[in-house]
């Protein structure tokens, strides 16, 4: 198969695969002028809504910044019994379907007979149709992406400059911070705007958590479906597009700087 | 250094970016509508999807009565079997208003309605509806009765009556039109599975089977006839038929044992003829007597919106929910859930 | 999936650096304290919702879990996501390694775009995503093509979700391939298929493996983007997310658990497999 002939089915496949039907949402955010989505973007609903998955992403992302570099270093520079289980459970989060992830977090928090939620209930403390139960199921779902960015990275980064920092006298925290951490950076800059574009797109388990409350529980997500349901097409496009537009932009920016970082050896 | 000035920039974005957020947050924090200005009871209403809009009209009217002043407005919108299990498992609510009486009897079963909701004059029906054809514009395929929807090469789009309570409406109905004219159990059952036979798509809920419809799915959609009308007011492209035989929809709003007094006070207005001319206005039949019909834009004649049908079912020739749920929609031995499986099969 | 984990570089048949004969633990008492509470924050997060999960299928019985499976819907449902996944994977190694192939070894002017579009797909909403596919390949087609309610959409909608998961395992493992061995297979007179053959592609099985894995266990979990597209035809279009909701619907938790407990057993089963195929590869070197 020729080099023409490979090119052209890859980009003729992820045309019709990805671009067009991505495409289309702009197209139709767009379609009837700037009328609807201005009137969208200016909705006290809508804002709220966007402010809302902003603020319960942003937390996610730092949640799992946290987890996914503590669990990278973990699994690469260490050994320690139930390692290879604990590699092979780190990805399930993304192998369960939201409608599970929803039921999971309603039979644990539920108010009546939840495990958690039961007892928490009677401190006063509401999980379900709340912020913190939107926290839990974005974090769930993408726990897993900042790990798988960062491992491979840290393998490839190997220890010999951790190994002479520390035959130089520093202490583990100190070699983490100022040599470990610079050198995994990238990776997880790229794990972080993954975790966010998949939180600020969940849709299936933040349904099921949320109680929908409009203006105080509803997502973005849940707003684009609202929307489109009660016949407001235009508006619905305008969110999809704005989320859409969003993580696309973030991920362009970062794939772009890593490559200008990288070719210039940094 | 490059390095040490890519970072700051970086640290400088995050700091616009944090201080922005934290502008904004402060200045929208709950942006719900509908209310009048503080002072009043706050109130949770927690309904199904389909009746957003007419429900903001009518608390928007309950606000000018002396009784609504002040009130404001929490409120959630969703699949209604899925708003039910929400209030069952925590969502907070005053006022509840479902599309079928199951969805209330769940929340009785769980102790927080009471179970004498339903012995009001109403019954506990707040809003009406019947079922109906929703067609292409013109109907071309001329479908006017239950027999036109298994002519040859007729689709059909419904909601899924094993995910969806409230699709159940629609499966009755057809059932209904057998043993009401005549057949038998017999009859009424080959008909159903000739019905699912000609099934195209099953959408998870009413509103989703009208988008699915709208973007050019089937030939008809069994739909109720408040949802035909919102539809049509808000422009879409569909025309809609009342059969001569068809069940009649009853939607249940009541108010929960811990609620404010102020939702009882709604419920009270819901059920006035000032009340129901509003839920009128966006398709529903009224509840009560008294009522004067505005003009309903959508309505196949605005000015006559509600034509009697030649013979209208209710739930209780089905034995009412908890005995129709157990026969038809069981989900073993559910006579529509077995004819759902046996019509799949064959395929 | 986070990459083989032997202590050499990547999965590179090069064998890489190995540093250490694997001793028990070499954990320091800060790295002891931060596993602790990593795998604690891991366990109320993610583990125990599961476990609570599989705890109210359990609670049913051995009949609950037959009498649940042997339902024809619920079989025909798991058949089709797992069948139609499986399918998808296959594709997606097919498509994902060549897309790789390209991006690493063919770069072309827009090629660094193609790397965004790759990850459009974890960026879109699943709902977003099935609105748009029913737009371009529903009964409103601009192009005349009609899929939706059939398995076919089924198949398209698994095939935009798990685009990128092969391209990204193979991606990095080809980037970092040693091309000394291309160039002396080539210098020996081999042609390029045969090279790609047998010296590119062992290298990257456990890498391609990896990417299917993933590829199969997020389709067999993909609920948002069906929604409007499948139509939910009992034994032909329902999927078991669906089929998950039904249960609830009816109030039925056990069986809804019961079926939410076989997915995360099969998902279980792929993860381990590769886990130990990756290994096995590894060490054949």
């Amino acid at each position: 198969m020729g080099k023409a002939a490979r090119r052209l089915i890859v980009v003729i496949y992820l045309l019709a695969l990805v671009v067009v039907p991505v495409a289309l949402v702009f197209w139709n955010a767009l379609k009837d002028g700037l009328g609807p989505v201005i009137e969208a973007l200016t909705d006290p609903v809508v804002v709220h809504a966007l402010q809302l998955t902003l603020i319960a992403s942003l937390v996610s992302v730092v949640l799992n910044a946290v987890f996914g570099v503590g669990v990278s270093v973990l699994l690469v520079r260490y050994e320690f019994p139930g390692k290879r289980a604990l590699n092979a459970l780190i990805d399930l989060p993304l192998s369960v379907s939201p409608v599970v992830v929803g039921l999971s977090l309603v039979i644990v928090y539920n108010v009546r007979d939840g495990w958690f939620g039961a007892p928490l209930a009677s401190l006063g403390i509401q999980v379900l149709f709340s912020l913190p139960g939107i926290i839990l199921a974005t974090t769930f779902i993408s726990m897993p992406l900042v790990v798988r960015e960062v491992v491979p990275v840290l393998q490839e980064q190997g220890t010999d400059q951790e190994q002479a920092a520390r035959s130089l006298g520093a202490g583990g925290w100190t070699t983490f911070r100022r040599v470990t951490l610079p050198g995994i950076r990238w990776g997880v800059i790229y794990g972080v705007v993954l975790c966010f574009a998949r939180s600020i797109g969940e849709f299936g388990a933040v349904k099921i958590v949320s109680g929908n409350l409009t203006g105080k529980t509803q997502t973005a997500t849940l707003a684009v479906e609202q929307l489109y349901q009660n016949f407001n097409q235009a508006q619905a496009f305008t969110i999809a597009a704005v989320l859409a537009g969003a993580a696309i932009i973030i991920i362009s920016v970062v794939a772009a700087l890593r490559v200008r970082v990288e070719r210039r050896g940094a | 250094m490059a390095l040490k000035a890519r970072a700051g920039w970086l640290a400088g974005v995050a700091v616009v970016v944090s201080m922005g957020l934290a502008a904004c947050s402060s200045s929208a924090d709950d942006a719900t509508n509908s209310g009048g200005p503080g002072g009043g009871a706050e109130l949770s209403i927690v309904a199904y999807s389909v009746a957003q809009a007419p429900n903001q009209a009518v608390q928007a009217a309950f606000a000018k009565t002396s009784d609504g002043e002040g009130v404001t407005w929490v409120e959630s919108y969703g699949a209604s079997g899925d708003q039910s299990r929400a209030v069952e498992s925590g969502l907070k609510a005053d006022y509840v208003h479902f599309s079928l009486g199951s969805d209330v009897t769940r929340l009785v079963d769980a102790g927080l309605v009471a179970e004498d909701w339903d012995q009001g004059a109403n019954g506990g029906t707040v809003t009406r509806s019947v079922v109906v054809f929703a067609v292409r514009p013109g109907n071309p395929k001329n479908i006017q009765t239950w027999d036109d929807l298994v002519k040859d090469g007729v689709e059909i789009i419904t909601p899924n009556p094993g995910s969806s309570g409230s699709a159940r409406w629609n499966i009755l109905a057809a059932w209904g039109a057998v043993t009401a004219n005549g057949g038998s159990e017999d009859d009424a059952k080959a008909y159903t599975t000739e019905l699912f036979n000609h099934i195209v798509s099953l959408p998870g809920s009413g509103r989703e089977a009208t988008s699915a419809f709208l973007a050019g799915t089937g030939d008809v959609l069994l739909s109720y006839e408040n949802e035909a009308i919102a539809a049509r007011q808000s422009g879409a492209e569909l025309d809609y038929v009342v059969p001569d035989t068809t069940l009649q929809i009853d939607n249940p709003g009541t108010v929960t044992k811990d609620a404010d007094p102020a939702a009882k006070a709604f419920l009270d207005f819901v059920l006035t003829p000032e009340a129901q001319a509003i839920y009128a206005g966006f398709g529903y039949r009224p509840v009560v007597d008294g009522v004067t019909l505005p003009e309903v834009e959508g309505a196949n004649d605005p000015a006559n919106p509600f034509p009697t049908p030649g013979t209208l079912l209710t739930i209780e020739d089905f034995g009412g929910w908890g005995e129709a749920k157990k026969k038809f929609f069981d989900e073993d031995t559910g006579i529509i859930t077995q004819i759902q499986v046996e019509t799949g099969k064959s395929s | 999936m986070t990459a083989a984990l032997s202590d050499s570089k990547g999965a590179a048949p090069e064998g890489g650096r190995v540093l250490r004969t694997n001793p028990r633990s070499t954990l320091t008492r800060g790295a002891g304290l931060g596993l602790g509470v990593i795998v604690l924050w891991f366990s109320v997060l993610v583990l125990l919702p599961l476990a609570a999960v599989v705890a109210v299928a359990v609670n049913g019985g051995w009949e609950g879990f037959l009498t649940t499976l042997t339902n024809p819907q619920t079989a025909a449902a798991i058949e089709l996501t797992v069948l139609t996944s499986l399918a998808v994977a296959v594709l997606n190694v097919a498509m994902g390694t060549l897309i790789a192939w390209v991006l690493v070894r063919e770069r072309f002017r827009g090629s660094r775009l193609l790397e965004v579009i790759i990850d459009v797909p974890f960026a879109l909403p699943t709902i977003v995503a099935g609105l748009v596919l029913l737009a371009l390949y529903g009964p409103s087609s601009p192009i005349g093509v009609n899929v939706a309610n059939t398995r076919t959409a089924v198949f398209l909608a698994f095939a935009f979700v798990t685009l990128p998961f092969v391209v990204r395992s193979v991606q990095p493992v080809l980037e970092q391939l040693d091309r000394e061995a291309e160039q002396a297979a080539h210098s020996l007179g081999a042609s390029a298929g045969v090279t790609f053959r047998r010296i590119v592609l062992p290298a990257l099985i456990p890498a391609i493996a990896a990417g299917a894995a993933l590829s199969f266990a997020r389709g067999v979990s993909e609920y948002g983007s069906l929604v409007l597209l499948s139509g939910n035809l009992a034994l032909r279009t329902e999927v078991t997310s669906v089929r998950m909701l039904t249960y609830v619907e009816n109030g039925n938790l056990a069986a809804a658990s019961v079926v939410a407990t076989v997915l995360l057993f099969v998902a279980l089963v792929v993860l381990v497999a590769i886990d130990l195929l990756q290994r096995w590869l590894v060490r054949r070197g």
